[in-house]
């Protein structure tokens, strides 16, 4: 699940570098509601938004990127940690951290480009996964970096639609967000 | 205790009567039909049924101010339950515990748009520690247990329990559970408290400050800040919650700071190199334009709730904990500090706080007055009652004439709204507050918009024969916002006179009250004399008062703290 939401009660708190915050929470309904509620209603802004499953068939794993100063990400910890179903808060420290997306690009173009696409794909590690006769489908996986690189270049070719899945990341190393009953 | 069968409904009554619920404040209604019906004879609750949801809300919230315990409220679904969100969001403001439980349509209905069906849990997210879906009555004892818990531990607030009407009829092997157990409530606080670091900074101050917050009555810890602040010796101050936190009387004491606070207190607060935040949160009300709050001061910041930590002022020393454990650790790390190193001379300081306490005090002048000052009849029924009154307000001039003039002297004794300024409040508040405390005094201090927004449930105060006295500070006004209007607005006074509509003793006559009323200063004490006798049900002493007096001196909104008008 991704979500590229604009704040809308801007309150100055949307200046500043990136964070990435991982929480580790209840899988119950309604706490991706919980969670976004508090971002909204303290105004903010979330720059992309994953949850999916863990080792653990009771929790989920969020990863928020944020761009806010470095004391508000500290508030939004403290009031993430607030939220009952959270059970881990913890931004990662920007030098230890593995963080990957997944994006993929219709691209519009005549059958003649498709051999040229191929090889630039390759370059970035990416791959082609469908191809027709007037479009293609590029996968590619990485850092936000990289995948900001390859859509600049395939924006030549007429890109038709992009999906991209949002960070999801890790820390290196043997430190882990497990719940505390589980350290 | 062995299982036992029986419906959700009854199960619910059961959890309560394991909490030591007293009272219940609540209407039935369609989805909370099954509740009700297990009510009907059930012998250890007792519920009173109030004439308005938010009343409902209020006098828990009132009956947890004066008691210390939860409150507890019932509302059926849809506009029930919605009606219950003005006192839930006033709850969550002032931190104040509160059980809601909402009955619901049936599970099979939900999310079809059914008659009266409300997404109640959803509405309350951001206005609640936590709330509650129940989906399946075996879990409901476990829910209900984890409700209270939440609402009283930590910093309290208003938690809801929203129960569809199935699993209310539902049977099933009840047991109360013994323990609680969520993961994710109140991480352990990771870093050990910097005592030493603030004992330093205390020690090493010259124009300190103590600041009380709603926080030290939530702890509990009237006799720990006492001791406190007596080793320290500076001046004390307060937000409209820290009121009652150190006795107003006593001389280090200089009573509410802020937008409405005494010159002498902001000035203190302004000037200062070190505040020592106890149980608050620097709301703007008190700090005025932040960025030139006590532009020298260095801060200690005791709070048990982490995120209320350098959220808008910044921290020198967070100190994170349960003020009644940390304090006297604190006060005794000061101790060894002023053993070791001296005692600072703050000397000076207080020679400096006290000059400012004469030159500006408080003060308001009746002589010459045609008409009663609101202050004026604060202070007459303050005096009538030697101080003793347990005191709720509504929101408006009345409750910061209140603030500043009611000397309030022990713990739990000036019950307000504060953090979400909901008028109302004050009726409803002295319901609960008296249901609470049956045999003391309780008074309210009420504005006649105020007054207005929640006057239906005189109906409920009349029936229980309640022996509380509301006097209605009655300038004919929303006063408080006309004040703006004359202040900030060039006297352009939109939609703020009230027409002298209804006459409110025949409104207490109505409802079975006693209603009274002075218009003169020659009336007024004789009438609060009347209104303190009757003992019979509630009194309604409508006080007209002098209507453009304003509430002064005030920091317009935006400026600095120190950058007060004055009256006339």
């Amino acid at each position: 699940m991704v979500s590229d939401m604009e704040s809308t009660n801007g309150n100055g708190n949307n200046q500043g570098s990136t964070h990435t915050i991982s929480l580790l929470v209840e899988n119950k309904p309604g706490v991706l509601h919980r969670i976004a509620s508090l971002f909204s209603r303290r105004g903010y802004n979330i720059a992309s938004l994953t949850v999916g499953p863990t080792e653990r068939p009771e929790y989920s794993r969020m990863t928020i990127v944020v761009r806010l100063s470095s004391k508000t990400v500290e508030q939004v910890v403290r009031q993430v940690q607030k939220l009952i179903p959270v059970v881990e808060v913890r931004e990662l420290s920007p030098q230890d951290l593995i963080e990957r997306e997944l994006m993929l690009v219709k691209i519009r173009t005549p059958e003649k480009n498709h051999a040229e696409l191929k090889a630039l794909a390759e370059t970035y590690e990416a791959s082609i996964v469908d191809v027709s006769p007037e479009s293609l489908i590029v996968e590619a996986t990485g850092n936000a970096g990289k995948l900001d690189a390859l859509e600049d270049r395939l924006r030549a070719y007429g890109i038709q639609e992009i999906c991209r899945s949002g960070r999801i990341a890790l820390e290196r190393g043997f430190k882990t967000l497990a719940p505390p009953a589980l350290k | 205790m062995p299982a036992e069968k029986m419906t959700g409904a009854k199960a619910v009554l059961k959890c309560l009567e394991a909490e030591g619920v007293e009272y219940v404040f609540g209407i039935p209604g369609g989805a909370i039909l099954p509740i009700y019906d297990a009510l009907f004879g059930f012998k250890s609750l007792k519920h009173v049924l109030v004439r308005h949801e938010q009343v409902a809300a209020h006098a828990a919230e009132g009956y947890a101010h004066a008691t210390g315990k939860v409150g507890v409220c019932f509302a059926t679904s849809g506009p029930g339950a919605t009606n219950l969100v003005t006192g839930i969001a006033d709850a969550y403001m002032d931190s104040v515990p509160l059980v809601a439980i909402t009955g619901n349509v049936a599970s099979s209905l939900i999310g079809t748009d059914a008659f009266q069906e409300a997404d109640i849990t959803g509405i309350t997210i951001p206005i609640t520690k936590h709330n509650w879906l129940v989906t399946d009555v075996r879990e409901l004892p476990r829910i209900i247990k984890e409700a209270f818990y939440v609402a009283r531990t930590g910093r309290p607030g208003p938690v809801l329990v929203d129960i569809p009407k199935d699993i209310q009829n539902a049977e099933f092997e009840f047991e109360y559970p013994t323990s609680v157990h969520i993961p994710g409530f109140l991480p352990p606080v990771r870093e050990e408290p910097r005592l030493a670091d603030a004992a330093t900074l205390i020690q090493g101050s010259t124009r300190p400050v103590i600041y009380l917050g709603g926080g030290v009555r939530t702890a509990g810890a009237h006799a720990e800040v006492f001791a406190f602040a007596e080793l320290i010796g500076a001046p004390v101050v307060t937000t409209v919650h820290g009121k009652g936190a150190f006795p107003e009387t006593h001389p280090s004491c200089l009573g509410m700071f802020g937008m409405h606070g005494a010159r002498y207190a902001n000035y203190t607060v302004q000037h200062s190199d070190l505040i020592i935040a106890l149980g608050a949160r620097f709301d703007d009300r008190v700090t005025g334009k932040l960025s030139t709050f006590a532009p020298e001061a260095k801060v200690v910041h005791m709070d048990i709730d982490p995120a209320e930590i350098s959220k808008l002022v910044t921290a020198t020393v967070p100190l994170v904990g349960d003020l009644r454990t940390l304090l006297p650790q604190l006060t005794e790390a000061v101790r060894k500090a002023f053993g070791a190193k001296g005692r600072p001379d703050i000397k000076p300081w207080l020679d400096k706080v006290a000059g400012w306490r004469a030159k500006h005090p408080l003060k308001f002048t009746q002589e010459g007055q045609k008409y009663i000052l609101p202050q004026t009849a604060i202070d007459v029924i303050q005096t009538k009652c030697q101080g003793k009154a347990i005191v709720t307000t509504g929101v408006g001039e009345h409750q910061m004439f209140a603030a500043q003039y009611w000397k309030t002297s022990a713990p739990r004794q000036f019950i307000t709204s504060g953090g979400a300024g909901t008028m109302g409040f004050c009726l409803p508040a002295a319901i609960g507050a008296q249901f609470g405390r049956p045999g003391e005094l309780v008074i309210g201090i009420d504005g006649d918009g105020s007054f207005q927004m929640t006057s239906q449930d005189l109906a409920t105060a009349s029936e229980w024969k309640l022996p509380i006295k509301i006097f209605i500070i009655n300038n004919l006004f929303l006063g408080m916002v006309r004040q703006w209007q004359e202040l900030f607005y060039d006297n352009r006074f939109s939609e703020t006179p009230l027409a002298d509509c209804p006459d409110f003793v025949k409104l207490a006559e109505a409802y079975g009250c006693l209603g009274l009323r002075a218009r003169t200063m020659e009336e007024l004490p004789g009438v609060v004399d009347q209104a303190l006798a009757h003992n019979d049900g509630p009194v309604i002493i409508d006080i007209r008062v002098r209507r453009q007096e304003k509430v002064f001196p005030i920091v317009p909104a935006g400026a600095p703290l120190n950058d007060m008008i004055d009256g006339e």
